[in-house]
């Protein structure tokens, strides 16, 4: 450096470059020495993690990229640690697939082992719709009473979850299909404001007595073939019981009007593709466990 | 000449107006005529103020346009913090802040809002003006291009209208920090590309020999800015009168050109443009030579070939080719040592004058940024070892690391520049108030401090729910029980958006008395002498 | 150190500093982007992909405009939590056709790269229109406009004609065909033989049956709402590609 003269910064004593931009210089100092080192460390450690991983990439027409002496791979290596968890779990596993549902909720051991295994895929599956814990959602029914739609037992419990409900691509799927009688002017306005208010005085509700009379004939001409003579509904249909004032579609006037002018038939997806069959079994015995099991 | 070129443009708007095949084009190419016309009247009516005053003196700084351009800074950082407040409260209550009519209030068009206005229009005006303070100084000569700078100026207000305006409407691209559609992008280009001509044009004219280091790092910030959006937004419109376009790439190329562009938007937008505020406010200020010239030069042309390869980074575990993420965290870890370069070289540039951190505010604003830097330049790195990003990557985490550097560095280190400048430029002795300045520090680094602390514990804690088993082997936690664990730290990431939103509006309201000529009595006298020396003979600084 | 004192060159030439830079910017990304676009194993041989219908194109549309991504991935990663919660880890082959990608960023909600066929069509309806309604602790915004708008799909037939322009293989057919396909894959009850056609050319460009799904997805028979067209899309992803016949263990799969 002695192209130019020497000029050197007063608090510091260091050597400037001799250059100035509005007043600034720059001093001479070199590269601090930890910095430089801890940078070659770096350096040294990247490129032994090339060599251990797939990293340099192949040019045209010369085959694929190296892989590393370690021969790692992401997709490998999380199909062996998927495998072995399920071989950790198959113990109890194995058990699960062959023993009955009874025998599931008999045996302590394998009953919580199943409970783990129902209430982990619960929350990503079917609380969304049917809420944590089982505590339902307008138009989603609550899992956790004693009223079931279709079936209550483990078995129940079980077919439904393999098949769903109104599930059309699987042909075993739970069905049946309430008319749509406003919808599809099966019943004038009127004649279902009648109905109504005689489904709602089966649970017990105050209403226009004239009209609920009225749609007491109505009743057992349209809807006691699903519901019961009673309104007690009927589980070979998936018929809610109305007489017991619990809704799946809420509870209000408008609500019930609802669900008789254009039947809700609601859908559920069917988890036998989704799932492993022990899976769903212990959903089963989750959703059994919940407060209404049968 | 520019006026000349705009017509051409007006006439383009108007024709695809007439023929827009969606109403949202329609809007926006009127939208863009009136910015046109608007831009006629405003020169025609200047023109003839002019009197005999030659508007473009070679011997005088061109300063209004960095006035201009501080202004603009101040009143877009209002603008960008307070949609992240407002995006903060969304999460945090979104009973309160979402509101079913007015769906483009939602989330998912306000986040780009935010992003866009806090790094493109608040940072980017603080670049552009710095660029043009800076470039004049250190060479001594005035910008290059007559009117074009205040082309390069208004255009790029422009291109943050049509972007902003275009996400309430719903016109994005949805490529990250690269939201606006092709018109918008190609509106950019041209603006840019004037933009890097008036920079180069300047370093010509330069009556320095050499050129200074704040300057290659603008440069750098210019030339890849330019690179980057032109590859990631090559994208073909459905028509020409569409505002829809489909990017050319697909899938997984995409997905990297767009991390390449995305992690180079940190690189040379974020990191190189803010570091060349650094290399000349602080010395500037602190009235110190740059620590080391060697430093400069290794750091400057490590970082800038880096940064290039770290990308992958993003994709780490993605259905991304595993070399490309090996290469990606390989680099990023080469890259730490670059990156403290400029930190080393900006705090030990206080070398005999360390007494200044205690005595002006702002000086320590600009080096607790470099700390923020080095700290956001640790932590990155860190995140990109692929273990490590398998937990931080799609969680808090990262949005507390993202925050880190944008709070905390480009914030404090444009709020520094920022108060320099009104300083300089209105030739005030002193600040209005450096009581203010004070109250700004320290409600900021308070407000920074909740948003990250907050935010790191939020994204580990949902990274490691994520993937806890139970004692049987299931998972633990489902998807909803992270959210609702993460309430807390919402309400503690706005309450810091708070203080740091309320320390911005104090720093606004003390540019303006600053600019109007006011000062606050009862101030120590010697914190802030006017620390430019006089120009050189054959430049005065204009008025 | 030597070469340092050569560095005055780069300070001293303004064009020869910016060709210096414009060079070392350059290497990386060439490096890494390039080979992504003729290395065989970038993309995973898969049977099952095929070109998105128009309606599951405006729905995803619909998808980009009001910013999904922002909070939604679409990148299953191959981490076991992550293939035991949301399915099968994500191939490049499935996004091949997404122009932009949408892996995200940020997971503010779940992943939705297999949400398809998870739901019912009214669970997303009601989900869209309210989430908080049936997921209590939801900080996901409501979206009950969408089930109001109109689909507005015009141009359609341009949509696609831009996305061959791209690369996306559709047929000169299912252009021509694009506003009567987007039509019969909503509307079950009255295009019988337009609905055989549609299903007919997207299978065949699938190989695969059973990966168009036609219904009318917003309960709402009467119109076609944008609602219809986001749940087609939702329904539809990560639903094609044939994971019985994918080989993992293929070592250029395993990558
Ligand atoms: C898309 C929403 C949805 C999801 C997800 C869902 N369900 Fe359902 N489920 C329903 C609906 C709707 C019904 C009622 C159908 C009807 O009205 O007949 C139902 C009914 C049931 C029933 C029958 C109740 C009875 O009274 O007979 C059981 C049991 C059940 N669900 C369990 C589950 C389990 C376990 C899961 C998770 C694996 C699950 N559901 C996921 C929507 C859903
Ligand atoms: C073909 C069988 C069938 C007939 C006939 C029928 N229903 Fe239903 N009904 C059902 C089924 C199945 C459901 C449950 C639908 C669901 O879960 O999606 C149901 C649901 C209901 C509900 C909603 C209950 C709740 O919990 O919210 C009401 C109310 C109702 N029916 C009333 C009637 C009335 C009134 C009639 C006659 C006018 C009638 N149903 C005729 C099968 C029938
Ligand atoms: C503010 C962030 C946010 C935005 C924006 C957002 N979501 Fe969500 N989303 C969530 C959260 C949180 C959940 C989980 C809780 C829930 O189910 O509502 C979720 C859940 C979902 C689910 C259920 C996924 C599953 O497997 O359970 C779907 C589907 C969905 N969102 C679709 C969308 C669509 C489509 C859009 C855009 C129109 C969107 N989301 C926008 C936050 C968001
Ligand atoms: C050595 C320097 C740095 C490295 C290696 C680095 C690395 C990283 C990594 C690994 C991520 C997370 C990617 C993911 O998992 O999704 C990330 C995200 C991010 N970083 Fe940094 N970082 C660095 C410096 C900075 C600085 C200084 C800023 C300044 C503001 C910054 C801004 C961001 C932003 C905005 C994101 C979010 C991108 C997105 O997902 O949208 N980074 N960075
Ligand atoms: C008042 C201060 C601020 C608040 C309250 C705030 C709030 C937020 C919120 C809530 C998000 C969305 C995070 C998510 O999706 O989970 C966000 C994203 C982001 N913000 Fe801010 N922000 C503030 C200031 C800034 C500043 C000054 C910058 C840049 C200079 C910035 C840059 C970003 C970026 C880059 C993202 C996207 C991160 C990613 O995609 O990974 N923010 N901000
Ligand atoms: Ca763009
Ligand atoms: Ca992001
Ligand atoms: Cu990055």
């Amino acid at each position: 450096m002695s192209e130019h003269d020497k000029d050197i910064d007063q608090p510091t004593g260091v050597e400037t470059t001799g250059h100035e931009w509005d007043g600034i210089k720059e001093l001479n100092n070199p590269l601090p020495r930890w910095w430089l080192y801890i940078w070659y460390a770096t350096i040294a450690f990247s490129i032994g993690y090339m060599v251990v991983m797939p990293a340099i990439p192949a040019l045209p027409g010369m085959g694929t990229n190296t892989r590393g002496l370690a021969g790692q791979s992401d997709r490998m290596a999380v199909a062996e640690q998927v495998e072995s968890l399920r071989t950790q779990r198959s113990a109890s596993g194995a058990a699960l697939l062959t023993a009955s549902l009874e025998e599931i909720e008999t045996d302590r051991e394998l009953q919580q082992f199943a409970m783990a295994s129902g209430e982990s895929a619960f929350g990503d599956n079917c609380a969304t719709c049917h809420g944590a814990g089982g505590r339902g959602a307008k138009g989603y029914p609550t899992l956790a009473d004693d009223a079931w739609l279709w079936s209550g037992t483990l078995e129940g419990i079980q077919y439904t979850l393999q098949h769903g409900i109104r599930h059309e691509e699987d042909p075993e799927t739970r069905f049946s299909l309430m008319p749509a009688f406003g919808r599809d002017r099966l019943l004038e306005r009127q004649q279902i404001d009648d109905v109504v208010n005689h489904v709602l005085s089966l649970s017990g509700r105050e209403v226009d007595e004239a009209a609920s009379s009225r749609g007491a004939d109505i009743f057992a001409a349209q809807c006691a073939s699903c519901h019961g003579e009673d309104g007690a509904g009927d589980r070979t249909f998936g018929a809610p019981n109305l007489t017991d004032d619990i809704w799946v579609f809420g509870s209000e006037y408008r609500d019930v009007y609802n669900s008789v002018y254009d039947a809700r038939n609601a859908h559920m997806p069917a988890w036998g593709e989704r799932l492993d069959e022990a899976t769903i079994k212990s959903l089963a015995v989750y959703v059994h466990s919940l407060g209404g099991g049968e | 000449m520019v006026s000349a070129f705009l017509c051409v443009f007006a006439v383009l708007a108007i024709l695809i107006a007439g023929n827009a095949t969606d109403h949202l084009m329609g809007v926006h190419a009127l939208l863009f005529f009136s910015a046109i016309v608007a831009w006629l009247v405003g020169i025609a009516l200047w023109a003839g103020k002019l009197g005999d005053r030659d508007p473009f003196d070679e011997t005088e700084y061109e300063d209004t346009l960095v006035k201009f351009g501080v202004a603009a800074s101040m009143f877009w950082s209002l603008a960008g913090l307070l949609v992240g407040v407002i995006i903060a409260c969304q999460l945090t209550w979104p009973n309160l802040f979402y509101f079913e009519e007015l769906g483009w209030t939602n989330f998912g068009r306000l986040r780009p809002l935010h992003t866009s206005a806090v790094i493109f229009a608040f940072g980017g005006n603080v670049l552009l003006a710095t660029s043009f303070h800076v470039v004049q100084r250190t060479t001594r000569a005035r910008l290059f291009g007559g009117m074009w700078p205040w082309f390069v100026f208004w255009g790029y207000q422009l291109f943050i209208v049509l972007a902003a305006t275009g996400y309430l409407m719903g016109i994005t691209q949805s490529k990250e920090y690269a939201e606006p559609e092709w018109y918008a992008d190609l509106w950019l280009t041209i603006v840019w590309v004037a933009y890097l001509i008036i920079f180069l044009g300047t370093l010509w004219k330069r009556k320095e020999p050499h050129i200074y280091v704040a300057n290659w790092f603008y440069l750098s910030f210019i030339v890849t800015i330019a690179m980057l959006h032109i590859v990631n937004n090559l994208s073909l419109p459905v028509s020409l009168g569409s505002a829809k376009s489909y990017q050319l790439f697909a899938g997984v190329q995409d997905a990297l050109t767009q991390w390449w562009y995305g992690h180079n938007a940190v690189g040379f937008f974020l990191t190189t443009g803010f570091l060349a505020i650094m290399y000349y406010y602080i010395p500037k200020r602190v009235d110190r030579p740059v620590y080391s010239y060697r430093l400069s030069i290794v750091h400057f042309w490590s970082l800038i070939f880096i940064y290039i390869w770290a990308g992958p980074h993003h994709l780490h575990y993605t259905a991304l080719p595993q070399w490309a993420q090996t290469l990606g965290m390989t680099f990023s870890i080469m890259l730490w040592m670059p990156s403290w370069g400029g930190m080393i070289n900006g705090v030990m540039t206080l070398s005999g004058a360390w007494d200044k951190l205690r005595t002006d505010p702002v000086v320590r604003m600009m080096v607790v940024s470099l700390a923020f830097y080095g700290m956001a330049t640790f932590e990155g790195p860190l995140m990109s070892v692929r273990a490590v990003n398998s937990l931080s990557h799609y969680t808090e985490w990262g949005i507390g690391h993202v925050h880190s550097g944008a709070l905390g560095w480009v914030g404090f280190i444009s709020f520094g520049a920022l108060y320099c400048l009104t300083q300089w430029l209105y030739k005030r002795k002193s600040l209005y108030s450096i009581a203010l300045v004070e109250w700004h520090f320290w409600l900021a680094t308070i407000g920074i401090v909740f948003y990250i602390v907050a935010l790191w514990f939020a994204g580990i804690m949902e990274g490691l729910m994520w993937r806890a088993y139970n004692d049987f082997g299931f998972l633990e936690y489902s998807f909803v029980e992270t959210v609702e664990a993460k309430h807390i730290s919402y309400i503690i990431r706005t309450v810091g958006g708070l203080l740091y939103l309320s320390g911005a509006l104090i720093m606004s309201y003390n540019l303006i008395r600053t600019a109007l000529g006011h000062e606050r009595i009862n101030q120590p006298t010697d914190a802030n002498p006017v620390s430019q020396p006089p120009a050189a003979a054959e430049l005065q600084p204009a008025e | 150190m030597g070469l340092l004192n050569n560095h005055g060159v780069f300070e001293r030439h303004s064009l020869l500093l910016t060709i210096g830079i414009l060079i070392t910017v350059s290497i990386g990304g060439l490096i890494q982007m390039a080979p992504l676009f003729y290395m065989e194993n970038t993309i995973e041989k898969v049977e099952g992909m095929r070109p998105y219908t128009p309606l599951e194109v405006a729905g995803r549309n619909i998808y980009l405009r009001e910013g999904c991504y922002v909070c939604h991935s679409q990148m299953v990663r191959p981490l076991r939590d992550e293939v035991e919660r949301y399915g099968h880890y994500s191939l490049a082959a499935e996004s091949m056709y997404d122009h932009p990608f949408q892996w995200g960023s940020k997971r503010t909600g779940p992943d939705l790269a297999r949400v398809g066929r998870k739901y019912s069509d009214e669970w997303h309806v009601d989900h869209l229109i309210d989430p908080r309604a049936l997921v209590p602790e939801s900080i996901m915004p409501p979206y009950a406009f969408l089930a109001e708008k109109s689909l507005d799909f015009r141009h359609i037939q341009d949509d696609l004609k831009a996305l061959r322009a791209v690369g996306v293989p559709y047929t000169d057919e299912m252009i021509e065909n694009a506003s009567m396909d987007l039509r019969a894959q909503v509307d079950p009850d009255i295009y019988f033989d337009e609905q055989d056609a549609l299903v007919a050319r997207y299978t065949e460009a699938s190989g695969r049956e059973g990966t168009v799904q036609i219904r009318d997805f917003d309960q709402d028979p009467d119109r076609i709402t944008e609602m219809d067209a986001l749940v087609a899309y939702l329904q539809m992803t990560g639903t094609l590609v044939d994971f019985s016949t994918y080989e993992a263990e293929d070592l250029m799969n395993a990558r």
